[in-house]
C-alpha cells in the first residue's frame, strides 16, 4: 500500500540503505482483539474484503464455521472457531486470524526483493506488491503462517492493518465494523492499558489465566489478543505459544550471507595470488620430448 | 588440422557440448541465485529481466543443469572411482600446487583433485535439485510443510555456495595449468601435457590400437 510517507519507513526489505531518521517520536499503533468479546459474526471479514475491494471466490463447506477454512490471498483475516472442552464445560473460542504485525518481522527479514516489504515507524508491516517477486520467502520467514501467494499473479498478500486508513487517522476497517467492539485500535500503550482492564474483569469472572498476547519472541506485535487462557495460546486454533523467527531462517538470512560472500571472494583472491606468485603451470620442453617419445615409440 | 597428428584426443564432441551446456547453465544459475541470496547482488536480476522473471526462470535453468549434469555423471563416473594413488596424490597436494610433481604416482584420466570436483558437484547438484524442487512454489508449494521449505532454503543456499567454490577451483585449475582448456574447446591436448599431467592415461591411449 505504502500510503504513509517515506519518512515513516523504519525498515525496508533487502535494503542496505539507512532508513530516514529525522522524524522523531512516531506513535506506535496496535490493534487489540478481545477474544472474550468476539461473537464470531465475521463482520470484520466482510469489512476487510469491502474496504480492500477484494472478492473471495465461493468455496466449499469444510464441516466447520471457518469460512474460508484458512487465510487466502484475498481473505486477509479469517475467524477461526475452536470448540474447547474441559470436563463438562464447553467453550467456543473464536479467534480472528491474520497478520500480527511483528515488531521484528520474519517476512521482512526473509524477503530478497528490495522494498517489497516495509515496516513503518508506527509498527505496521506492509507488502508493497509492485516490488514483490513471488518467491515465497516471506512465507518461510513468518512465525504465524500468514502470507499467502496468489496463484493468479504469484504475489504475496496479507493484512495491511489498513495502513491507508491509519494514515488518515481512521481505525482499520475490521475494528470499525465490529459490532461488539471486540477489536480496538489505538496507540500500543493505550491498547496495553485497555487490555489490562479487560484482563482484571475476566479474572474476576473466573478466567484466572486471562492475559495479553504480545509475544516477546518477535519483539512484541502490533496486533495483540486478550485471551481467557493466555497460558495456552495454542488452544486458539494453533496460535503459537512462543513464536519466534525460525533459527533456520535466522541462519540463512543472518551470518550465512556475509560468510558466503567472503568465502567466494577469498577463493577468487587466493587463486589470483597463487597465479601471480607461482606463475602458470606450463609443459616444459623435456615433457614435450618425453611425450613425443612415448607416442613415437608406438608409431603414432 | 596439421597439428592433429601430434594431439591426443581427450573429449568427444558430444562430451564437450554436454560440458558447455552444464557450464552455461551453472553460471546462469549462480548469477540468478546469488541475486536472490544477497541484497547487494539483487541488481543481477536485471540480467534476467527483473526480479519476477529471475524467480520464474531460475528453476527451469536448474532443470537444464540437472539433466545435463546427469549426462556428464554417467559419461565420467567410472573414470572417477577413488584409488590408492589418489590418496597419495592428496597427501602431496602441497607439492602439486607448487608445480613440483616429481616422484608422484602417474595419474590416469583424472587426478584426485579432479575426482573431488566430480564427486563434490555430483552430491551438491543432487542436493540442490532436491531442495530446489521443495522451493519451487509454482508447482510444488502444496507438497511440503513450511519447516521443510525453511530447511530446503538453508540446504539450497549452503550447497550453492559449495558448488560455486568448487566451480572456482575447477575454473582456476584450467587457467593455471596451461594447455588444459583446449581439451574442452578442441577436444584434444598435446603429448607434452598428457605426459606431464596424466601419464598413466596417456600410456593407455598410446597402447590403444
Amino acid at each position: 500500500m505504502a500510503t504513509l510517507q517515506s519518512l515513516d519507513i523504519r525498515r525496508r526489505s533487502a535494503s542496505t540503505e539507512a532508513p530516514p531518521q529525522v522524524r522523531q517520536g512516531s506513535l506506535e499503533v496496535a490493534k487489540l482483539i478481545d477474544v472474550s468479546k468476539c461473537i464470531g459474526c465475521k463482520a470484520c471479514q466482510a469489512a476487510c474484503l469491502a474496504w480492500n475491494d477484494l472478492v473471495e471466490p465461493v468455496g466449499t463447506f469444510e464441516g466447520s464455521y471457518d469460512n474460508p477454512p484458512d487465510l487466502t490471498p484475498t481473505s486477509w483475516t479469517v475467524m477461526k472457531f475452536t470448540e474447547y472442552e474441559k470436563g463438562d464445560d464447553l467453550e467456543w473460542l473464536i479467534r480472528k486470524d491474520g497478520c500480527m504485525h511483528c515488531d521484528d518481522p520474519g517476512c521482512l527479514k526473509a524477503c530478497p526483493a528490495p522494498g517489497a516489504i516495509v515496516q513503518y515507524t508506527n509498527g505496521i508491516v506492509d507488502f508493497v506488491s509492485e516490488n514483490c517477486i513471488g518467491c515465497g520467502y516471506c512465507v518461510k520467514g513468518c512465525p504465524f503462517n500468514v502470507p499467502r501467494i496468489s496463484k493468479v499473479d504469484r504475489k504475496a498478500y496479507k493484512c495491511t492493518l489498513c495502513v491507508d486508513r491509519v494514515a488518515v487517522g481512521q481505525a482499520p476497517a475490521c475494528a470499525k465494523a465490529c459490532p461488539t467492539q471486540a477489536i480496538y485500535f489505538g496507540s500500543k500503550d493505550d491498547m496495553i492499558d485497555h487490555a489490562e482492564k479487560r484482563i482484571i474483569d475476566l479474572k474476576s469472572r473466573g478466567f484466572a489465566k486471562a492475559g495479553l498476547y504480545d509475544p516477546p519472541g518477535v519483539g512484541g506485535t502490533h496486533v495483540m489478543y486478550v485471551l481467557h487462557h493466555a497460558d495456552q495460546p495454542s488452544l486458539y486454533a494453533g496460535l503459537p505459544d512462543d513464536p519466534r523467527i525460525s533459527p533456520m531462517v535466522g541462519f540463512w538470512k543472518g551470518v550465512m550471507k556475509p560468510i558466503s560472500l567472503a568465502a567466494i571472494a577469498f577463493a577468487g583472491v587466493f587463486g589470483f595470488l597463487h597465479y601471480v606468485t607461482k606463475g602458470p603451470n606450463e609443459v616444459s620442453e623435456s615433457d614435450q620430448r618425453k611425450g613425443d617419445d612415448l607416442a613415437g615409440r608406438k608409431g603414432t | 588440422m596439421s597439428e592433429d597428428r601430434k594431439a591426443v584426443a581427450r573429449y568427444t564432441t558430444a562430451a564437450r557440448i554436454n560440458h558447455w551446456i552444464t557450464a552455461g547453465s551453472l553460471i546462469l544459475l549462480a548469477l540468478s541465485g546469488m541475486a536472490l541470496f544477497h541484497p547487494s547482488l539483487f541488481f543481477l536480476t536485471n540480467l534476467f529481466g527483473g526480479g519476477q522473471a529471475t524467480r520464474a526462470i531460475h528453476p527451469w535453468i536448474g532443470v537444464v543443469l540437472a539433466i545435463s549434469f546427469l549426462g556428464l555423471f554417467f559419461r565420467f563416473v567410472t573414470l572417477n572411482f577413488w584409488n590408492r594413488d589418489d590418496t597419495i596424490w592428496m597427501k602431496n597436494l602441497g607439492k602439486v600446487i607448487n608445480d613440483k610433481e616429481e616422484g608422484m604416482p602417474e595419474v590416469g584420466k583424472y587426478n584426485a583433485g579432479q575426482k573431488l570436483v566430480f564427486w563434490g558437484q555430483s552430491i551438491l547438484i543432487l542436493l540442490l535439485f532436491g531442495s530446489g524442487i521443495v522451493l519451487w512454489d509454482v508447482y510444488f508449494e502444496d507438497y511440503t510443510t513450511v519447516d521443510q521449505k525453511r530447511l530446503s532454503a538453508v540446504i539450497h543456499a549452503l550447497c550453492a555456495i559449495g558448488a560455486i567454490l568448487i566451480w572456482i577451483v575447477h575454473v582456476y585449475a584450467a587457467i593455471w595449468v596451461k594447455g588444459t582448456l583446449r581439451a574442452m574447446t578442441r577436444g584434444s591436448v598435446t603429448r607434452g601435457w598428457s605426459w606431464k599431467h596424466h601419464r598413466k592415461w596417456f600410456r593407455q591411449e598410446v597402447e590403444k590400437p
